[in-house]
């Protein structure tokens, strides 16, 4: 590959428009020796430490979390991708994706765990100086000291730049004098470090500042009561004429909002590592109950109402794990790319994952959907015993319902992944009006059957998803044309238009992964993920038509909406396929096994 | 004092265990292998422990195994250990296994052998005392309990109905299980700096097995449980003698 190929390859956004070649994704049965080592790890610690422990976690029994992170600093675990000079591992993205992955498993622990080394350290990591890293980043890799970040106020949640606190500069320029309230503080009972979000005097947009507990002025409010992640500290945290060193302004006056976001997008795709592994888990637990239970005389898991569900559980997990390391490997692709034109390899890092922002917002949504999706159909393969607080489903079910609030609500990441992309067509970064308008024309013409070229193991579902990208650029670019400014109102569209992206890159990064798997072991070898792969592409057409139907109804009428109605439904036909059978086929497999294993 | 610790791969213990050819061999397809857990949890550990308390100077492992061993044995490394060596065969056979460990130990001298009491696939619990047999050194097996001091180990040891205590020279080999020591999980320095470690591998000389497997065969499918009234004593008897032949 040249250069100029290499920089058209690690665009964010493009898979609407261009196709991807399968030997270039990475999926997750590349795994090196180093890196399954490190997943046995987590998977060990998890079962020694945490899973035993869970119930004494939720009851929040004093100085057990903080131990418990601090048993995990001592593995090397909340230092993976820390930098060595920092006394981290150095690691890549994907294999700290992995990590939290691993993780996820681990309830309120993976949370304390993921707000530690994401947003409790990433922010000093990243846009710290020399000296404010030296100084704290150490402390946090090993785990002496924890972190966390306090951004929300109750009057200003995914409204985040609309915060109220404040700070002010002291007379003698030495101190911020920082004043504020706020809500939803993860880990801030034990925190020791806080990266704090406030506005200096009256600008615009918002700093950031490190402060340490043991500066004077912080206050806490009582534990939060929470529907789940009981074990997870969550406090209101207040900072009155809190002294703040000036020293400790992180990076520049206002970049505050910058950070924020260029964080999120990094925690973003994290939280969907985590609940990947939390689905995995539940899912092992689902299909370990379905055969001891027996009823009418045989094991619940021989009968077909329990099997579909089990198989969707694992057709849902397989495809967003798909999608999460898919993106995984593109950001490290980006940033290393990056760093090779002679970028600092931090704001590589930064400029890397913000390439791929849509994408983490997709994964963000698809992954927390279906482990709220897993978790509730856990429950009910668990029947009455689901409902027991005694077992432990009770506990997946309600842990799992924060992921789709926090890292910004599964609603605004969905605006925000039809907002980027458009915004990237405006700027010129992403030509989606040359292939909009292509497939507008495509609609006065006679429809191409297809049927010359030759069928291969994946021709019909390459072609399958090459017709989805047409009707999501179809749906989009007639929006976008109709409502013009007004769409950025018209949420009802967005939300259809974001469902569509997601189900398009979702089915598409299952494809790749199964093509290469295949290419790797073989089609006898791959059965299972075959049928996987089926069943979630059928599934897809469906979802993409009925949003696209939706999003259509709302803005078009008379010969525009039937025609457009018309080349939807040409975009999104898929040939009659048995997914009974195929689910019947993924089921076997998981009962045999007695745990998730693809 | 030289340490050596006997890794062997086994199958982990979710592994559903299928044949072929036959009966006659175990299909390794799709086998998740670990290392067995007694070589792990203890005698390495305790290795280990010996290591950081200054009164060894040097851990080696080995196994006995073809190039798919390599993972296990980096993740022995990743626990610790200076180094390892892999001896290039592919045995099944305990005294071949402990013909190879032999072989390679007497070039060395260890002070101390350390294994697991048994391995969970084949569980013969026989290679640690051949290998002592042929280094001509004492034998301790079943120990929950290692101290050294000088060239004198104490060894407690499980036996019938009780515990014994016995003080040995060096050389000796010893088959750990529980109470040596706790397990550990291998943290990320171990595991970037089993990388690094010298994992040598040397072809043996050719040593015959002794024993041929001729057949495996599965266990019979466990019989369902049987309830019985507490109320009905006389059925529960009556059962305990005509089908359980207990009484």
């Amino acid at each position: 590959m040249n250069d100029t190929e290499a920089v058209k390859a690690i665009k964010g956004g493009e898979f609407l428009i261009r196709e991807t070649p399968a030997e270039s994704v990475f999926i997750p049965e590349e795994w090196n020796e180093e890196q399954l080592m490190i997943a046995e790890t987590c998977t060990n610690f998890l079962a020694q430490h945490v899973t035993p422990n869970l119930a004494r976690i939720d009851e929040q029994e004093e100085g057990l979390m903080p131990h418990l992170m601090d048993e995990a600093g001592a593995l090397g675990l909340l230092g993976i991708s820390i930098p060595e000079e920092y006394g981290g591992f150095g690691k890549d993205f994907k294999t700290s994706m992995l990590v939290t992955e691993k993780l996820g498993a681990g309830h309120s622990f993976s949370v304390a765990f993921s707000a530690h080394t994401g947003i409790g350290t990433l922010p000093i990591l990243y846009y710290g100086t020399d000296e404010q890293k030296a100084k704290y980043i150490p402390k946090l890799a090993s785990g002496e000291w924890k972190g966390a970040y306090c951004l929300t106020e109750p009057s200003s949640g995914s409204d985040a730049n609309s915060g109220k606190a404040r700070a002010k500069l002291t007379d003698d320029g030495k101190h911020y004098i920082l004043n504020g309230q706020k809500m939803w503080i993860t880990n801030a009972g034990f925190a020791d470090i806080f990266t704090v979000f406030a506005k200096i005097d009256n600008d615009e947009n918002l700093s950031a500042f490190i402060v340490e507990k043991t500066f004077e002025g912080i206050t806490l409010n009582p534990e939060e009561h929470k529907m789940g992640i009981k074990g997870s500290s969550t406090r209101q945290v207040f900072f009155n004429d809190c002294k703040v060193p000036v020293e400790n302004l992180l990076s520049e006056r206002q970049n505050g909002f910058k950070i924020a976001v260029n964080i999120l997008n990094l925690g973003r795709i994290k939280l969907g590592g985590g609940t990947i592994g939390a689905s995995k888990e539940v899912i092992s637990t689902a299909i370990n109950y379905a055969n001891e239970r027996e009823q009418f005389g045989r094991p619940i898991s021989k009968y077909g109402a329990i099997r579909y569900k089990i198989a969707e559980q694992a057709i849902k997990t397989y495809a967003s794990e798909s999608a999460a390391y898919r993106a995984s490997e593109n950001m490290e692709q980006a940033t290393e790319h990056l760093i090779e034109t002679g970028m600092d390899p931090i704001k590589a890092k930064l400029k890397g994952t913000e390439q791929y922002a849509i994408e983490a917002a997709i994964i963000k949504v698809n992954a927390s959907e279906t482990l709220d999706y897993v978790v509730d159909e856990g429950v009910q393969i668990y029947g009455g015993m689901g409902y027991s607080a005694e077992a432990p489903m009770d506990r997946s079910y309600r842990d799992s319902r924060i992921n789709r609030i926090f890292e910004g609500t599964n609603e605004i990441n969905r605006m925000l992944t039809v907002d980027m992309m458009l915004k990237r067509a405006m700027k010129g970064e992403l030509d989606l009006m040359g292939p909009a308008q292509k497939v507008a024309g495509e609609l006065m013409s006679i429809p191409d059957f297809g049927g010359s070229e030759e069928e291969t193991l994946f021709s019909k579902e390459k072609k399958y998803i090459a017709l989805f990208k047409k009707a999501v650029l179809m749906v989009a670019g007639s929006a976008v044309q109709k409502l013009m400014q007004q769409l950025g109102k018209e949420q009802e569209v967005l939300m259809n238009l974001a469902d569509m992206l997601i189900e398009l890159y979702v089915a598409e990064s299952t494809q790749l992964r199964v093509e290469k798997l295949v290419g790797m072991r073989g089609e006898e070898a791959c059965k299972e993920q075959l049928d996987i792969m089926r069943v979630y592409i059928n599934d897809a057409a469906e979802k993409i038509f009925k949003s696209g139907k939706e999003a259509i109804n709302s803005f078009a009428d008379g010969d525009e909406r039937r025609m457009m109605m018309m080349g939807l439904k040409r975009f999104t036909k898929t040939e009659d396929f048995n997914t009974t059978q195929a689910r019947r086929n993924i089921a076997a497999k998981l009962i045999e096994e007695n745990k998730y294993c693809f | 004092m030289k340490i050596l610790v006997c890794i062997s791969q086994v199958p982990d213990t979710s592994t559903k265990i299928m044949l072929k050819d036959n009966d006659t061999a175990v299909n390794s397809q799709g086998t998740t292998y670990i290392i067995n857990p007694y070589d792990e949890w203890y005698a390495l550990i305790r290795a280990l422990e010996l290591k950081e308390s200054v009164v060894a100077t040097d851990v080696h492992l080995i196994t006995v195994g073809k190039a798919d061993t390599e993972p296990v044995i980096r993740k022995a490394l990743a626990l610790g250990g200076d180094q390892a060596l892999r001896i290039d065969a592919d045995s099944i056979d305990p005294y071949q296994t402990a013909n190879y460990i032999a072989e390679y130990a007497k070039t060395v001298g260890y002070d101390l052998v350390l294994c697991g009491k048994e391995s969970i696939d084949y569980n013969n619990g026989s290679v640690g005392v051949m290998i002592a047999e042929l280094l001509d050194a004492d034998y301790i097996g079943f120990a929950t309990n290692i101290q050294v001091e000088g060239t004198i180990a104490t060894v407690k040891r499980e036996i019938e109905g009780g515990e014994e205590t016995d003080v040995v020279n060096f050389p000796v080999v010893i088959a750990c299980q529980k109470g040596v020591a706790e397990a550990r999980i291998p943290n990320m320095r171990g595991i970037m700096a089993a990388r690094t470690k010298p994992l040598n591998v040397v072809t043996p000389t050719a040593s015959a097995a002794v024993t041929t497997i001729l057949s495996y065969e599965m266990p019979p499918a466990k019989a369902g449980v049987k309830m019985v009234s507490p109320d009905n004593m006389d059925e529960l008897v009556e059962l305990l003698h005509s089908e359980a032949k207990v009484i």
